[in-house]
């Protein structure tokens, strides 16, 4: 229960602290408190007065505001795409969700398998083999990698397992071989344990709390690779969101997203560690 | 695997020199348009054929090569010197300052990374010459790229601060400066170096994923992202399998470098 607690805690600073960074970026931006309505002429001097005034608002006023609107659920208006951004992130994420949770179930199906595969095998070949696939796609930008599953017409999706697969191959391979270097492993081994036995009670269950460690730092990874997957695949996500909010220099879209991505993200982190915690405290 | 590193190593050197010597070896200037002969297919004139554009190939890769292996390692030694400065002091100075930076570092490092670089992007004017947009795109990936960096750095410094050495230093009488500057950094130089060899690849396919998406180098300057995204334009009847060949080559050199970087992380 503490360390729920101090995980919260820490998520809550982090996430005010990012929010301050979020602030202070769309206060000190180029172009700032140019707002058009200024000039509508359907506006009174009052309404215009307020809005000159929130313009020239100094950036603790700014993000206090700023905050207050986000508890409120008003995450403004998206400048270029003149919609609510709530709407725009209701009507996305659920795109952009769908596409990460399967590329993580899929890359981690693949890749602790393969992993398992290589490690258990002990077999050079393999695991060179192996390590050349995943390395290679390793150095494919994900941009690149979405232009290739155009090209060969595959399902746009899976692009999101292609780019988590290998890092997590490459992981999970290190960790699972480490593991059965371990003494007791190798006793065991020489003593004739089952192959299945030998892999899920004495490598994988140590290695448990790491590789939940990798699944948190993996959906960072994916949320990162949905930019340009959405944005070349025409997938509509909060990916594409944001790179059509960078295009369009949508800074208010674009740091509500970022702000929202790193809260998601900084979750699956916490809930991995929180687990791996729980696990590693139980096997120990 | 000795010698899959010197190769890789020999594979580096010799592209390094193919581009730097682009003046000389490539046909035309990356901006020079062949009006006649757009899309041409690849011919003794034109080794890797023309883009849309009438633009040679060969020649936009030699020097689309040479921007991002030039760039992405000043880049790299600026992350790596912010990296140096913030960890290795957080680290030297130990306490509240160390526990401040390092929850400094962990925000840093918990933003997604292409979110952030987009929104740092975005904030700055995107219509600039290629000059300021290959300067602004490498800056930001420097100056964004520390976190990392500074996390390993100030890990090491923490155990040279509390290593014999710097305990028989600091009752000899140094001083705190001369302690950091005569002590502590020499030892943090190899931590820092690898950092340096590690950033090299990742801001070359951060470069390549901006410029994919329109948000890297501005045209008629070539660089691996925009080299890349004519594999959008590809199409199974009317496209050139040569199209393929700066992918390969970014893959080669990719690969070489985490070929090299594999025993330098090992040594460290």
């Amino acid at each position: 229960m503490r360390q729920l607690a101090k995980h919260v805690l820490k998520l809550v600073i982090t996430l005010l602290l990012g929010g301050l960074l979020a602030a202070t970026l769309v206060r000190f931006a180029p172009g700032f408190g140019m707002d058009e309505a200024q000039l509508d002429i359907r506006l009174n001097n009052q309404s215009i007065d307020a809005l000159k005034r929130q313009s020239k608002e100094g950036l603790g006023a700014f993000y206090v505001h700023y905050c207050e609107r986000l508890l409120r659920g008003d995450f403004g208006m998206s400048r270029t795409l003149e919609r609510p951004v709530a709407e725009l992130i209701r009507e996305r994420m659920p795109e952009t969700l769908k596409s990460v949770a399967l590329g993580l179930l899929l890359g981690w199906t693949l890749g602790l398998s393969l992993a398992c595969l290589t490690a258990m095998a002990r077999s050079a070949a393999l695991d060179s083999i192996a390590g050349i696939f995943c390395g290679t796609l390793l150095c494919i930008p994900a941009a690149v990698l979405a232009i290739l599953f155009v090209i060969a017409q595959a399902p746009e999706r899976l692009v999101l397992a292609a780019v988590a697969f290998p890092q997590i191959y490459r992981y999970a391979r290190n960790l699972l071989i480490r593991s059965m270097n371990q003494p007791h492993v190798l006793t065991g081994w020489a003593k004739g344990l089952g192959n299945l036995r030998l892999l899920f009670w004495h490598v994988l269950r140590p290695a448990a709390p790491q590789l939940l460690a990798v699944a948190g730092v993996s959906a960072s990874l994916a949320f990162t690779a949905a930019i340009p997957v959405e944005a070349l695949c025409d997938l509509p996500g909060v990916g594409q969101l944001a790179w059509k909010a960078a295009m369009g220099r949508d800074l208010y879209l674009l740091v509500t997203l970022t702000v929202l991505v790193t809260a998601v993200t900084l979750i699956a982190n916490s809930t991995c560690e929180l687990l791996g915690n729980m696990l590693g405290t139980r096997h120990a | 695997m000795k010698w899959a590193r010197m190769a890789a190593i020999i594979f580096l050197l010799t592209v390094a020199g193919a581009c730097l010597l682009a003046n000389f070896v490539a046909p035309a200037s990356y901006a020079y348009q062949f009006r006649e002969e757009p899309d041409a297919a690849v011919s003794r004139h034109h080794p890797l054929g023309t883009d849309d554009l009438g633009r040679d190939r060969f020649s936009r890769l030699l020097y689309g090569t040479r921007v991002s292996l030039l760039l992405a390692p000043a880049a790299a030694v600026l992350a790596s010197l912010l990296g140096l400065l913030i960890g290795g002091l957080a680290g030297f100075a130990g306490g509240w300052t160390e526990r401040l930076v390092m929850s400094a570092t962990d925000l840093f490092l918990s933003l997604p990374w292409l979110f952030l670089l987009l929104t740092v992007r975005a904030v700055l004017p995107l219509n600039v010459s290629p000059i300021l947009s290959v300067t602004i795109t490498f800056a930001l990936l420097g100056c964004l790229g520390w976190a990392g960096a500074a996390r390993m750095i100030c890990a090491d410094a923490r155990s040279v601060r509390e290593s014999e050495f710097v305990l028989l230093a600091r009752a000899s009488g140094n001083s705190g400066f001369r302690l950091l500057w005569r002590h502590v950094l020499p030892n943090l130089r190899p931590i820092a170096l690898a950092q340096f060899w590690i950033s090299i690849p990742v801001f070359i396919i951060t470069e390549a994923n901006l410029g994919m998406l329109g948000l890297g180098i501005s045209e008629p300057l070539p660089s691996w992202g925009s080299l890349l995204r004519e594999l959008q334009s590809y199409t199974a009847i009317t496209g050139q399998p040569v199209q393929f060949v700066p992918l390969i080559l970014f893959i080669a050199v990719i690969g070489s470098f985490h070929l090299v970087l594999h025993d330098e992380e090992l040594t460290v």
